[in-house]
């Protein structure tokens, strides 16, 4: 367990150090500075697809990471030295998930903040966007590290990593822009509970896609 | 310094054949090392070296044949383990921390290669030469009791290859092994050495 809180420490300093950690939290705060332009400024029109185009936005900018997530590990040798040391491939898959959380699902949720002050979001819908993503981000992230694992070292990973990640991501995206209704209850419950799931069986996908990438 | 669990290391190939991309890089190879040992992997680049030395850390698996290792390994391939951005110290620190190295194993790594005045330079300002010794510090701070050294000596110059010669007959007389994979002949005395040369492949055929 001291050995786990080790790795995902070191996997923090990294992201903060080694770059990266900004660009898609500014992607996601330029395009909620970027929407009012092409709206305009009808506050009410804001306040109704504000909270859906920043789902699109939380979405896409998970993209942006995935790149630097698995395979600098691969190429350095970081990831057969923990198997050498007896790690499993889920153990390291879940270090990195939660490392990735709290690199990116944690300064995402704060940067909402501010892109729900930049769109104008009643204050009554900006906390259910923010639980929204709270809930979605687990799986999110998740999401992210597997995919990062399945495409580490591909040709075009990261064009290949988009087009893995949207199409998974959908059901996430359909009950969170359903939070941003009138009624955000049962869009609530659903996403929670696709939430879970997918976040349950991240470490499971991304640690056997790290074992048949190990060769 | 006594190393831990050093009684039960033990390296066993039989007959292995290792398969690489369709190619079969060696067949019919056995080899045995037991606590104390130091074996010396010689052969011309290509002749599978590395890929043996991975399986033996068990990380390609084996065609056909048994492969039976008892014991914490450390393997020192690629110098990139440690991370770029962090200073000499930190990178050598996470590393301790996985392998639970006690702080004198730690003192014992730095100063087996003189480290110690490069703790706080970032490891991308440091030289190729450099960077390998302290890849090899690892090793050397980890209590695992089997080696596996794959081109220890590249980039390294005289007085730090003396001091990798020391640090292996040191490991060896506390009862670890070392596997040393090198394309040069044994600058210390070895158990064993084995030439991976005859053993390719082509050669067989021919």
């Amino acid at each position: 367990m001291r050995e786990f809180a080790t790795l995902v420490r070191r996997d923090l300093t990294v992201a903060m150090t080694g770059g990266g950690i900004g660009l898609p939290i500014i992607f996601y705060l330029a395009v909620a500075a970027l929407f009012p332009f092409v709206t305009g400024p009808d506050k009410l029109l804001l306040a109704k697809l504000g909270g859906g185009m920043l789902w699109v936005a939380a979405l896409l900018a998970s993209l942006l990471p995935i790149e630097r997530l698995i395979l600098p590990d691969r190429q350095s040798g970081v990831l057969d030295q923990l198997f050498i040391r007896g790690w499993s491939d889920e153990g390291v898959a879940a270090a990195k998930i939660i490392s990735h959380f709290i690199a990116f699902g944690l300064p995402l949720l704060l940067a909402s903040v501010i892109a729900a002050i930049l769109i104008g979001l009643p204050e009554a819908r900006m906390g259910i966007l923010l639980l929204g993503l709270a809930l979605a981000l687990p799986a999110l992230t998740g999401l992210g590290v597997t995919i990062a694992a399945l495409t580490a070292g591909l040709n075009g990973a990261s064009a290949l990593g988009g087009l893995l990640l949207v199409p998974m991501a959908v059901p996430l995206l359909i009950f969170g822009a359903g939070t941003m209704t009138e009624n955000p209850g049962n869009a609530m419950q659903l996403l929670a509970a696709t939430s879970l799931a997918m976040a349950a069986v991240a470490p499971f996908a991304a640690g056997a896609a790290l074992r048949a990438g190990r060769e | 310094m006594p190393i831990d669990q050093c009684t039960a290391a033990r390296i066993n190939l039989e007959k292995i054949a290792i398969m690489r991309g369709n190619r079969l890089i060696m067949q019919n190879f056995s080899m045995a090392a037991t606590a104390g040992n130091v074996i010396w992997l010689r052969g011309a680049n290509g002749t599978g070296k590395s890929t043996l030395l991975r399986v033996i850390a068990g990380l390609l698996p084996v065609l056909t044949g048994l492969v039976d290792v008892k014991g914490a390994i450390s393997l020192v391939d690629t110098i990139t383990i440690l991370d770029q951005s962090r200073t000499l110290e930190q990178a050598l620190a996470f590393w301790a921390k996985l392998d639970e190295a006690s702080a004198d194993r730690r003192e014992s790594g730095l100063k087996a290669f003189d480290l110690n005045a490069l703790v706080d330079v970032p490891m991308r300002y440091l030289s190729s030469g450099q960077k390998k010794r302290a890849a090899i510090a690892v090793a050397i701070a980890s209590p695992a009791p089997i080696w596996l050294f794959d081109e220890p000596y590249n980039a390294l110059d005289n007085a730090n290859m003396g001091r990798l010669d020391d640090a292996i007959l040191r490991h060896a007389a506390n009862g670890g092994i070392a596997i040393v994979a090198a394309h040069q002949p044994p600058t210390i005395a070895v158990t064993e050495t084995i030439s991976l040369d005859a053993l390719s492949v082509k050669a067989m055929a021919a």
